[in-house]
C-alpha cells in the first residue's frame, strides 16, 4: 500500500512537471516574438486572395455578371444589328456592304465591333464594384481589423485594386470566348494578339479600380457608392468607342470620346484582336495613354490610403 | 544570457485627447496600466472609451497629448506598436464567407507571420477557445458566442504581450460571458499577458479587474482598484443588534482601528468600517469582552454600482452618436444575438 502511494506520488509530480513544462513553453512562445515575413507582398497577397476566394466560392455572382454582356451581345450584337442600316439599303453589292463595314467599324461584323466593346464593359463594370467590398469591409468592421494589424495601408487599397483586376481579367476571358462562339472574326486572333488586348485591358482595369476604390476611401455608405457606380458607368461606356463608332457621333461627343480612356482600350483591343484600320490613335499611344492612365490612379490611391484610411 | 526585463509599465498616456468637430470625446486624460494586470475602462456609451482604445492601436490620431506602449511612442512608431498588441474590437469584423481558421490564419499573414508559423498557432487558438470542432465551418454559421470567441482567438494571433478588448462580452448571454471571463483571466494568469478592457458592464469590471479608471465625458473622474474605488465612498456598513437595556458603548467603538463612524438606534449599531470582515470580528470580540451581547450582525459591502453612480451621475444619457457607428453596434447586436 505504501509503496503504491509512493509511486502515484512520482506520476503525479512528473505530470505536474510536464503540466509546468508544457505552460512554461506556451509563455516562452508569447514572449518571443514569432519570425516575421516582412515582405509587402506577404500581406498584399492575403488580402487579394481573401477577396478572391470569397468570390469563387460564390459562382452565382460570376454568372450572374456574365449575363448582362452576354445579353448585350444578343440584343444589340445580333437582334437589333446596327450593322443592317448599311446593308438594308437597296441597291448595293455584297462587295460594297463589306467596304463600308471595314470604312465605319473597321471590321467586316458589327458584332465583332461589339464584342471587343464587350470586352470594356465587363471590364467596367466589374472594376467598379471594387469600391463596394471597400464599403462593406468598413460596415462590418474588417477594415478596421486589418488597419490595427502592421500590414501597410497602400496594401489595403492595391489588395481590393489587385483582385477586381483579376475577377475583370477572367470574366473578359469568358466573354472573348463566348464572343468567338458567337460568331466574331477570328482572323486576327494570336498569341500576341491576344496578349496584348489583355494587357491593355489590365491597366484598364488597374486604373479604373484604383478610381472606384478611391472613391470608397472615405465613404461608409454603400448607396452613395452605388450612386457613384451608376453616375460613373453609364457615361464611361457610352461616351466611348464600346457601343458605336466615333465617326458617326456629332463632333461636341467625340470630343468627349477622345477623353476617355475607356476609348483608348477600345481602340488598342479593336487594332489588336480585329486588325482595325478605324483608329482613334497610333497603337503605341493607346498603350502610353492607359500606362498613363493606370499609373497616375494608382499612385493617387496609394497616397490617398496613407492619408484617409487614419482619421 | 540575460532575461529581458520587462518595464513595469506597459501603457503610459499623457494629456491624450481627440476632438471631433467641436466635441471633445477624450479631453487630456492621462494613466499608466503596470504590466501583468487587468485594467478597465468603465464609463457609459459615449464617455470615450472606444475613441481611447482607437488612439492607442493607431486606428484614430490623437489631436492632442502623447502615448506609449511597451515603450514606444504611438505616433513615431506605429507599426512596432501594432505588432506588440493584439486588438478585439467592439464589432465583429471576422469574414462571413470564411472559415474560422481561415480568419485567424489571415489575420497572421496580415501580421507577417508565415504560413507554417500560423497554422499550428491558429489551431492551438482555436483550442483554446473551443471553436476547434468549428474551425472549418463557415462563419456565417456561427452563433454570437463563437464569434466573440473568434475574435478573442485572432487577438491572440500575433502573441501580444497587451491585448485591447472593447466590449469584450456586448450582447452575449450569461453562459458565454462567463466564458470570456475566463479566457481573460486564463491569458493574464497562464501567458502574463496585460489586459485593457473597456466595458460598462459593473459586475463585468468589479470581478475581472486589476485596476479600474471610470471615464466619463471624455475624462478619467477615478482611478484605483475595485476595493480602493468602493472605499473611497465610504467603506463596508456593519448592523450590529444588540439587547437595547445594555449600556451604550459607541464611543468604545469608534476607537476601533478600522471603524470610521457609528451610529445608535434603538437596539443596534450602525457601523461603517473599512475592511468589514475583520471589523466585524473585532467588534464582536469587543461587545463580548466588554461582558455584552450580540443578537445579530449583518455586512453590506457598497457594490461598484454605487461608485459608479457616484462618479457619473444618474442622468440617463441620449448622446448623439453618428448613423455609422450605430449601424455597426446594431450588426454587432443582431449578430450576437444568433
Amino acid at each position: 500500500m505504501a509503496e503504491e502511494k509512493v509511486v502515484n506520488a512520482v506520476i503525479t509530480t512528473q505530470e505536474e512537471r510536464q503540466q509546468i513544462e508544457e505552460s512554461k513553453e506556451r509563455e516562452r512562445k508569447f514572449r518571443t516574438a514569432p519570425r516575421l515575413n516582412k515582405s509587402p507582398l506577404h500581406g498584399l497577397w492575403a488580402l487579394t486572395n481573401r477577396d478572391l476566394i470569397k468570390w469563387y466560392k460564390n459562382p452565382v455572382q460570376l454568372l450572374i455578371s456574365l449575363i448582362q454582356p452576354v445579353i448585350w451581345l444578343g440584343i444589340f450584337g445580333k437582334a437589333l444589328n446596327f450593322g443592317s442600316f448599311i446593308s438594308s439599303q437597296p441597291g448595293i453589292t455584297s462587295a460594297q456592304i463589306t467596304q463600308d463595314y471595314l470604312r465605319i467599324f473597321g471590321t467586316t461584323s458589327y458584332f465583332s465591333f461589339l464584342s471587343t466593346g464587350m470586352l470594356a464593359f465587363i471590364i467596367l463594370f466589374t472594376s467598379a464594384f471594387a469600391g463596394m467590398s471597400v464599403v462593406w469591409d468598413k460596415r462590418f468592421g474588417f477594415m478596421n481589423k486589418a488597419l490595427s494589424t502592421p500590414v501597410g495601408r497602400s496594401s489595403i487599397v492595391t489588395g481590393k485594386v489587385l483582385q477586381s483586376v483579376i475577377r475583370s481579367l477572367i470574366q473578359a476571358a469568358i466573354v472573348l470566348v463566348i464572343a468567338v462562339a458567337l460568331g466574331m472574326d477570328t482572323s486576327h486572333l494570336g498569341v500576341l494578339s491576344i496578349a496584348g488586348s489583355f494587357t491593355i485591358l489590365f491597366l484598364m482595369s488597374f486604373g479604373l479600380s484604383s478610381l472606384f476604390v478611391m472613391l470608397a476611401l472615405r465613404s461608409s455608405d454603400w448607396q452613395t457608392q452605388m450612386a457613384i457606380i451608376n453616375l460613373l458607368n453609364l457615361p464611361l461606356i457610352f461616351a466611348s468607342n464600346a457601343m458605336l463608332p466615333v465617326r458617326i457621333m456629332p463632333g461636341w461627343l467625340q470630343t468627349v470620346v477622345k477623353l476617355n480612356p475607356v476609348s483608348y482600350a477600345n481602340d488598342a483591343t479593336r487594332q489588336l484582336l480585329l486588325g482595325s484600320t478605324v483608329k482613334l490613335a497610333p497603337l503605341w499611344m493607346d498603350f502610353g495613354i492607359l500606362v498613363a492612365f493606370a499609373v497616375l490612379l494608382s499612385s493617387l490611391g496609394i497616397v490617398l490610403s496613407w492619408r484617409l484610411l487614419t482619421k | 544570457m540575460v532575461e529581458k526585463v520587462e518595464a513595469p509599465v506597459i501603457v503610459k498616456v499623457e494629456g491624450l485627447s481627440k476632438t471631433f468637430g467641436n466635441l471633445k470625446a477624450v479631453d487630456g486624460i492621462s494613466f499608466e496600466v503596470k504590466t501583468g494586470e487587468i485594467f478597465g475602462f468603465l464609463g457609459p456609451n459615449g464617455a470615450g472609451k472606444t475613441t481611447t482604445i482607437n488612439m492607442l492601436t493607431t486606428l484614430l490620431r490623437p489631436s492632442g497629448g502623447s502615448a506609449e506602449i511597451c515603450g514606444l511612442d504611438i505616433l513615431k512608431h506605429p507599426n512596432e506598436v501594432r505588432r506588440s498588441v493584439g486588438v478585439v474590437p467592439q464589432e465583429y469584423t471576422a469574414d462571413e464567407d470564411l472559415t474560422g481558421i481561415q480568419n485567424i490564419i489571415l489575420c497572421g499573414d496580415l501580421y507577417g507571420i508565415p504560413r507554417s508559423e500560423s497554422k499550428p498557432h491558429a489551431i492551438e487558438l482555436l483550442r483554446l477557445v473551443g471553436l476547434e470542432e468549428a474551425a472549418n465551418r463557415k462563419v456565417s454559421t456561427y452563433s454570437g458566442g463563437m464569434r466573440r470567441r473568434l475574435e478573442l482567438a485572432s487577438g491572440l494571433i500575433n502573441y501580444p504581450k497587451l491585448l485591447f478588448l472593447d466590449e469584450p462580452t456586448l450582447g452575449l448571454d450569461v453562459q458565454t460571458r462567463t466564458a470570456v471571463w475566463d479566457y481573460i483571466r486564463m491569458l493574464k494568469e497562464e501567458y502574463h499577458m496585460t489586459l485593457f478592457l473597456t466595458t460598462h458592464y459593473l459586475e463585468e469590471a468589479d470581478s475581472l479587474c486589476d485596476r479600474i479608471a471610470i471615464i466619463d465625458h471624455g475624462h478619467i473622474v477615478k482611478i484605483g482598484t475595485p476595493a480602493e474605488l468602493k472605499a473611497s465612498i465610504g467603506g463596508d456598513v456593519i448592523v450590529v443588534g444588540v439587547v437595547e437595556k445594555e449600556p451604550d458603548i459607541s464611543a468604545k467603538i469608534a476607537e476601533l482601528k478600522l471603524v470610521k463612524d457609528v451610529k445608535k438606534s434603538d437596539n443596534q449599531y450602525r457601523v461603517k468600517a473599512e475592511n468589514g470582515e475583520e471589523a466585524s470580528i473585532q467588534l464582536i470580540d469587543m461587545i463580548r469582552s466588554s461582558g455584552l451581547h450580540v443578537t445579530k450582525i449583518s455586512l453590506t459591502k457598497p457594490t461598484l454600482d454605487e461608485v459608479y453612480l457616484e462618479y457619473t451621475g444618474r442622468n440617463l444619457r441620449d448622446e448623439e452618436t453618428d448613423r455609422m457607428s450605430m449601424m455597426s453596434q446594431r450588426i454587432t447586436m443582431m449578430r450576437a444575438r444568433r
